[in-house]
Order: structure tokens, then C-alpha cells, then sequence
């Protein structure tokens, strides 16, 4: 490791002290929240990928009946059916805190669920209802599994952010640090004793002067 | 900002049925067309399901959008069914945050 550019100096060493108690202090929170991060993490993932599987044969199997029933129909027929929905699709969009990571927040936000068939019944097959009925009784789940997709994306995202910065703490800043303040302490010590040895030979230099001229 | 609607971007014929839901479809026909309206849709929709092909075709842009809160981009499977591509993308967020894919345990 690097040791800093520094003066080998006491005040250095005062201040170095203070940014590696930094440092520690630091590194052990991050780590803290990498760990707590990766817990929640695998929390959302393992739900994420039950949603994923449940919705995915859901919808699959939702169009494929809409596409089957618009085999039966001319396609005029079916644009018209479905052309002028019942009512909007509102959601309430907000945003979570997960481990300081703003995550979304979805929410479906209540419609008449009676009236979900935009149409009458007279000009279309049962067909288009079973396919719309399924993919309305879907669409509460795809909206949560989008809700819980992009929460895992996010927290994956941070978790390999924290997990640089704490590796650039652990193998980078503290070691530097603490090399940089062995250094400085052997230099000063070094310095103490060149000093010592230069007093006791000056006193040794003015003994032998005065034992010659007396 | 996020309006707190839903968008369905993909092949025109199979989406529809979300029209009835009272998403808003936009069909597709070609791949420069999917980029600029899912683009375009990122801007005001809260929620994007995009079907799984265009999003495979599409995954720089939609890479673009996974470090913000919204919009939420969403493959889903097609009428034919799917293709593994959301799967993989779970996968693939596992191996990023823990640095290995590893298998967990079904449930």
C-alpha cells in the first residue's frame, strides 16, 4: 500500500489519527448496511420471483385467449369492443424508504371492479370476457410485481454502490492510513533518538575538551 | 414527473386487451418505433409494461431507467408465452448485489 504524501510531522499524525477513527467508524456502518441491505434484498427478490412466475403464465394465458377470441371476431369488432374502456386505469404513485434507497410505491387505486367490461355483450364472444376478466383479475398483481421488481433493481443497485465504498475503505483508506501513521511515528522516534545521541556526543566532545585543558 | 397512469407498449394485436383494463396501449411495429415511444412514454407514465421481445431489443434504454423510483419499467410475457427474459433479469440483479448467481430455494 501507498503510504501519503505527507510531512512527518506530529500535527500529521494528530490529524491522520482522526480520519482513520473516521474511517473505522465509517467502514463498520457501511458494512452494517450492506448487511441489512442484502437481507431485504433477498427478501424481495424471493417475492419477486414468485410474481414473476404467477403472472407471467397468468398474462401469457390471458392474451393468448384475447388473441383466440379475436380469431372469432373481425378486428373492427374487437377494436370497438375494447376501444373505450370502462374507466382509467389510476394508480397512487408514492415513494418508500428501504434502507435510504427511495423505492416506489404502488397502489391500484380503487375502481368500480362491476363494471370492468367496457362493451355489451351483444356484438362479442364469451371468449373476450374470460380473456378480460383474467388479465383484470392479473393486473393487481403485475401492478404489484412492478412495484417489487423495481424495488429489487434499486437495492441491487445500492447494495454493489455500498459494497465499493466499503471495499475502498477496508483495502484502500484504512490501510493507507494506518501505514502512513507508522511511518510518521517511526520517523519521529527516529528524529528522538538522532537527537539523544547528538546531545550525548556534544557532552562527551565538551568533556574531552575540558579533561585536555585542565 | 409520474402521472399515475399505466402504458403498454408492444405488438399491437395481443396488448389491446389492456385497453380494456384502461391501460394505454401504444402498438409497435418496428424497433426504431419501440425506442422512441417507450422514450417518449418514460417521460409521463408512472407504470410500463413492455412485452418481452422489444424489452430484450430495448435493454440499454430500458437500463437507463433502473436507478430512478419512476418510471417502472416491466417486461411482461406475450401471447406466446415467455421467453425467460424476466427470469433472467432477476438473475442478473441477484448477481450484481450478493457478486454470484446462486439459487434460491423454491417456495
Amino acid at each position: 500500500m501507498a503510504r501519503l504524501n505527507v510531512n512527518p510531522t506530529r500535527m500529521e499524525m494528530r490529524t491522520l489519527k482522526g480520519r482513520l477513527k473516521t474511517a473505522v467508524r465509517g467502514h463498520k456502518l457501511l458494512k452494517d448496511k450492506s448487511d441489512e441491505t442484502i437481507r431485504r434484498f433477498m427478501e424481495y427478490v424471493r417475492l419477486n420471483k414468485k410474481l414473476r412466475r404467477e403472472t407471467e403464465e397468468e398474462v401469457a394465458a390471458a392474451l393468448k385467449a384475447f388473441v383466440a377470441a379475436g380469431a372469432q371476431s373481425t378486428p373492427a369488432e374487437i377494436a370497438e369492443a375494447v376501444g373505450v374502456p370502462a374507466g382509467r386505469l389510476k394508480l397512487k404513485s408514492g415513494e418508500d424508504n428501504i434502507m435510504s434507497v427511495r423505492v416506489p410505491k404502488i397502489e391500484i387505486e380503487e375502481a368500480d371492479s362491476a363494471a370492468i367490461f367496457p362493451y355489451s355483450f351483444a356484438s362479442t364472444s364469451v371468449e373476450l370476457d374470460a380473456s378480460v376478466k383474467k388479465l383484470f383479475a392479473v393486473m393487481i398483481k403485475l401492478i404489484r410485481l412492478a412495484e417489487v421488481e423495481k424495488t429489487c433493481s434499486m437495492l441491487a443497485d445500492e447494495i454493489e454502490k455500498t459494497r465499493r465504498r466499503v471495499n475502498a475503505l477496508e483495502y484502500v483508506m484504512i490501510p493507507d492510513y494506518e501505514e502512513t501513521i507508522k511511518y510518521i511515528s517511526m520517523k519521529l522516534d527516529e528524529n528522538e533518538r538522532a537527537n539523544t545521541i547528538r546531545l550525548m556526543k556534544v557532552k562527551q566532545m565538551l568533556n574531552e575538551d575540558g579533561s585536555k585543558e585542565v | 414527473m409520474p402521472n399515475d397512469r399505466v402504458a403498454v407498449v408492444g405488438d399491437k394485436n395481443a396488448i389491446s386487451a389492456f385497453k380494456a383494463l384502461g391501460a394505454d396501449v401504444f402498438g409497435i411495429k418496428s424497433s426504431s418505433e419501440a425506442h422512441d415511444t417507450i422514450k417518449k412514454l418514460a417521460r409521463e407514465y408512472s407504470v410500463i409494461f413492455v412485452t418481452e421481445d422489444i424489452a430484450e431489443s430495448e435493454e440499454e434504454l430500458l437500463n437507463r431507467y433502473k436507478a430512478r423510483p419512476y418510471p417502472v419499467v416491466i417486461a411482461i410475457p406475450t401471447a406466446a408465452g415467455s421467453n425467460g427474459y424476466g427470469m433472467a433479469q432477476i438473475a442478473k440483479n441477484v448477481e450484481k448485489a450478493i457478486g454470484s448467481s446462486i439459487v434460491l430455494e423454491d417456495d
